[in-house]
């Protein structure tokens, strides 16, 4: 559902505050998600979106696991180029995600879904 | 979900809301659309001041309309895209290409005054032309 784009981001956003992200950063951090989720309404309908702290280090930060049981991407290399879309929506979504983020980290098996995590570290 | 559209003289004001989902951001596109048909506005400013989040979907949208007005004779301008959001948009590679913005309200105003003036002084008509 796309009020669940909403959703997703809005929490996203309150956590990376309570993690005392900057606005900026929090911006950027909400972006990701509503990306991440648009890609799972468009191209796998269902999925889940998990966000949740993280620890690299000293270095407080942010995970968000997105994950459906959708069709998979057949070919991630092209995925991850700009420009490059199927659903003739845009393809800006990956690219632009990983821009986003800090780590970014892509599993996906055609017929079964994909896994999309990244993370993003305080400065 | 409702967004606010004012009549200011000849010009429209709609005023986008923080948390618009994608059916509530189509829906204010053709109320928009429909608003501006009626009113026979010359021009729309769109204001995003409260808009957190301007994804893809968001801007393509936007754009959506800025062009869907153009083919009205009428013009469009977005103001109040936030910093943080405008920083956001370049990462994600988003453009608003095309489309005229302005930092707020004022400058908006300003912008559809002076494209009026240009568009209804005689030496500066050129049909065919934009």
């Amino acid at each position: 559902m796309d009020q669940d784009i909403v959703g997703a981001r809005q929490q996203g956003r309150a956590l990376a505050v309570k993690l005392e992200f900057s606005p900026g950063e929090s911006t950027l951090i909400a972006t990701a998600i509503s990306e991440l989720a648009r890609n799972i309404v468009s191209y796998a309908r269902r999925g889940e979106i998990r966000i949740r702290p993280a620890q690299n280090g000293e270095r407080p930060g942010i995970v968000i696991v997105a994950s459906d049981d959708g069709p998979g991407i057949r070919d991630i290399r092209q995925a991850m180029r700009d420009g490059f879309s199927t659903s003739g929506s845009l393809g800006l979504g990956l690219p632009g995600v990983r821009r986003l983020m800090d780590d970014f980290e892509i599993v996906s098996e055609q017929g079964k879904g994909t896994t999309v995590t990244v993370k993003k570290w305080k400065l | 979900m409702e967004v606010p559209i004012l009549k200011q003289g000849s010009f429209l004001i709609a005023t986008v809301q923080a948390a618009l989902s994608d059916a509530d951001l189509l829906q204010f596109r053709s109320a928009l659309i429909q608003y501006v048909v009626r009113s026979r506005s010359q021009g729309v400013i769109l204001d995003v001041t409260d808009l957190d989040v301007m994804d893809s979907f968001a801007s393509r949208t936007i754009r959506e309309i800025a062009q869907m007005i153009r083919l009205r004779g009428a013009e469009t301008v977005i103001v109040g895209i936030q910093p943080e959001v405008a920083f956001a948009m370049v990462q994600l590679g988003l453009t608003m290409e095309g489309v005229a913005t302005a930092l707020d309200l004022d400058e908006g105003l300003e912008y559809l005054n002076q494209k009026r003036k240009t568009a209804t002084s005689p030496e500066s008509r050129e049909p065919g032309r934009g």
